[in-house]
This record gives C-alpha cells, structure tokens and sequence, in this order.
C-alpha cells in the first residue's frame, strides 16, 4: 500500500520514510535542476533570500517539455540527481526535507540527509507523460531566463514516488538489487 | 542526376523529430512486454507496468514520451545520384528547430559547453552524412537523452585484452551506471575502428531494432552473451532490483589497427527512439 504523503514535508515526517516505501505526493513542491540549484546556492553564499521558502520544501530535479495549449505542463519526469550533489547539502541544511530525482546521490548528500532528516524519493525515469498527469497546477517563481530549467511552484496530486535513501542512509539502490539477487540464487 | 531541394529536407527532418519523441518504436514496445513477461520481481515489474502506460499515453495524445526530448542526432544516406540544392546543413538545422518548436518539445541544447547558454531552438543538430549509392536519401532522426549519454563510456584496450576485455569492459560500464540511465537500458557497443569510429559504431548500433541481430552469428552470439551477463547483475528497471536491466545489447564491428582495441558502450534508456523516412 502507498502512504499518502503532504507537501511541504515536514522533518517529523520526513523522518518516519524508510527506503522502499511507496509514496503518493500532494501538495505543493518546487523545480529546479543544475542551473537554478547554482543560482539558489550563490544566494545563499552571498546570505540572500531564496525565491522560495526552502524550509520543509521537497525540489522535484525536473526540466518539462513546454506545455501544449490546454495543459498544464508537458511531459515532466525526473532528471538524474547526482548533478545536483554538490548543491543539495546546502539547501538541506537550511531546511529542505525532500528532493525527488532518479539515480545515485554521493556520501556528501546523505550526510546532509542523516544530519538534518531528509529523504530522497526517485520517480520513474523515463515516463514523463505519465508523471505530467499528477500535476495539476504550475506558477513560475524564478529564473524565467533558463526556460525550461527555470525555477516553478507545482501542486501535486498522488504524484508516485519511491524511498530510494532515508533519513537514515537507507539505500534501495543497495537493498533492492540485493534482495533480489539473494532471492534468485 | 536526380534533384532535391533543401526545404524537402527540412520537412522530413522536422516531422521526425517529432514522431520519434511520442512514438516508441514497435520492437522497443515488444521487446519490454516481453521481459515483463519473464520478470518476476515485483517492483520491477511494477515499472515495466508504468513504462508501457506512459508510452501508450504518449502514442494516444501525441506526448513527449520522456521530458528529456534528446539532441537531435540526424543520420542521413545520401544516395551519391541525387544533388541537393541549397544548405544541407542548415536545412537540416532548420527542421529541428521547426520540430522542436511545432512539437513542444523541449529545447536541451547549450551555444557552448563551458558558458552554458540555451541555444532556445535545441539546434544544432548531431549530423552524419554517409554517401551510398542510389538517387534517394535516406533520412534517420534518434533524439539522445543524456541521463544515459552521461553514463556512456569509451576505452583503448589491447589487443591481448582480447573477448574477455571487451566482455568485462561493456558490463562493468553498465553495472557502474547503475540506476542513472534510467534502465532497463539498451546497450550500444562499438569495437575497432579508430577512437572516433569506435563512438560512432556505438551510436549507429542504438539505431538497429532491438530485435535484429548482428549480421555475423560471432557478434550475433556475443550480443545474447552479453545480454544474458547484464542481465545477471540484478540491477533491475530503474535500479530497484530484477531481471531486466537491459532490453538489448547491439555491437556494431569494423576493422581496425594492428595495436589497437577501441571498444565504445554507448547506453541509452528504455525510450529507444528513432524513426526513418526515405525520400
């Protein structure tokens, strides 16, 4: 069964997630990829507001496809995370408690995880036409000039998402393939 | 000599780019209801469920099967009785920027590596130019996501490293990438030819259908040898665990130099896609 969860998350619950459960999102989240992270971390080095409440925020790493006349978004599936690592550690320190990608993240993020409680959910790579349906509502917020890279409100519906690393340093990237491979011998 | 212009270019290149970003093609679409027929994980079997929703959603209302709607790589055979009037380049550039644009797709593509400015039209494209013989050009559009470019990977072995090198070298790169490439993945490899060639191969082979072997029963045999071994790794659709990490292993093999050994491994994710018109 998924467990429902809210967005913004809280570190409360954020740190109830363990690695493999299943989850539907809804509620509000935020995109950015490599460009707008390097932006929001120059912020922060130069001790400026971000464009958006960080705290309790879940950072969806996605660059949609524009959006056809009636819809929302286009095609909107997840981007390989480890690009944002050398962003994410910053971002959770100030209060960030989710991010959803797909792909491995580095030891420096899941320190960042373990230390502040965050979670790392991965979506389904590859299926963007699916995953643009649960999204219901889209509002720029940032960096209009990076296109499709630009930073945006979503609000999201029963959006499915995987535990991949949790607040403890779980790691399905780890358990999974070797569950599987123990149970094949 | 046979004419074409330019602009009749430009129409086909544009329409490709957009039937090859929503349509997957049928022997990518086969061969994953085939490995969710022997996979027996339930999590694997789960994303092989919503990978074939999202593209039958896709086909149906015309959408970018993935977000990432590639740099458009364009193959042309251009048959060495026809003469092209015009900019064959630019009308090639021109029909990428007119699919990207019509077709909503995104635009992924930055004027220069290091300052990283969006060139806004996802121009220019990756051009290969083959002459063949005939009067009639041959036209192949496969947009490249870089989730899997990125975990991509060439090497210069020996020729003492033999099989066993080429082996070892194709699954360590596929076990290395792991989840990023978005698996299960279909694994382009290129052997010999010089360093470039050998990218090359690795790229050509990702257009080959997945359910066409190699021409030679050594490279044929090599493919399911190196499809099975992948598949024994227990990476799983998006690295979750499972059977089918990969859809296929493709090699493309040239000739190559008395001290050499290039071997190139080109991956590319479950959206396979490439589409071809000839005119």
């Amino acid at each position: 069964m998924a467990i429902a969860i809210c967005a913004p998350l809280t570190r409360e619950t954020a740190r109830t997630l363990r690695a493999g459960d299943s989850c539907l999102i809804s509620g509000t989240i935020y995109t950015a990829r490599d460009a707008a992270h390097k932006r929001l971390c120059e912020l922060v080095e130069r001790g400026e507001a971000l464009p958006f409440d960080i705290r309790s925020s879940v950072i969806y790493f996605v660059g949609p496809t524009p959006e056809k006349p009636g819809q929302v978004i286009g095609s909107a599936g997840p981007t390989t995370s480890y690009r944002m690592d050398a962003y994410s550690p910053a971002l959770i320190a100030l209060g960030q408690t989710g991010m959803i990608g797909k792909g491995k993240r580095g030891p420096e993020v899941i320190e960042a995880m373990k230390a502040h409680g965050a979670v790392y959910f991965g979506a389904i790579g590859g299926c963007g036409a699916l995953l643009g349906k649960c999204i219901k509502k889209r509002e720029l917020v940032a960096y209009e000039d990076l296109g499709a890279e630009a930073i945006c409100r979503l609000e999201v519906e029963d959006f499915p998402a995987v535990v991949i690393i949790d607040s403890l340093g779980s790691n399905l990237y780890e358990t999974g393939p070797a569950a599987y491979l123990e149970k094949e011998k | 000599m046979r004419e074409l212009s330019a602009q009749q270019i430009t129409a086909v290149v544009s329409r490709l780019c957009v039937e090859a970003n929503c349509h997957l093609p049928q022997d990518m679409k086969e061969r994953i209801r085939e490995s969710l027929d022997r996979e027996t994980w339930p999590a694997a079997r789960e994303i092989l469920e919503r990978i074939t929703e999202n593209y039958e959603i896709a086909d149906t209302e015309n959408l970018p099967i993935c977000q990432d709607t590639g740099m458009a790589c364009v193959f042309l055979k251009i048959g060495q009785d026809v003469h092209i009037t015009g900019d064959l380049a630019r009308a090639v550039d021109e029909g990428v920027r007119r699919g990207y644009r019509d077709g909503y797709l995104r635009k992924s593509v930055v004027r220069d590596p290091l300052d990283r400015v969006n060139t806004g039209d996802n121009t220019p494209a990756i051009l290969y130019c083959e002459i063949v013989p005939g009067d009639r050009v041959e036209i192949t559009v496969a947009p490249k996501g870089f989730g899997s470019e990125n975990m991509s990977a060439i090497k210069m072995l020996r020729p003492s490293d033999g099989l066993q090198g080429v082996k070892d070298f194709v699954v360590r790169t596929v076990k290395d990438a792991g989840p990023n490439p978005c698996p299960p993945v279909v694994v382009g490899v290129g052997i010999g030819g010089t360093f470039d060639k050998a990218a090359y191969l690795a790229k050509k082979a990702l257009l080959r259908p997945v359910d066409v072997p190699n021409g030679s029963p050594f490279y044929a045999r090599l493919e399911r040898e190196l499809l099975d071994e992948i598949n024994a790794l227990g990476i799983g659709p998006q690295g979750l665990g499972g059977r089918t990490t990969a859809l296929a292993v493709n090699i493309e093999q040239y000739p190559t130099h008395i001290a050499g050994l290039p071997v190139a491994v080109n991956i590319n994710c479950h959206v396979t896609r490439h589409k071809t018109e000839v005119i």
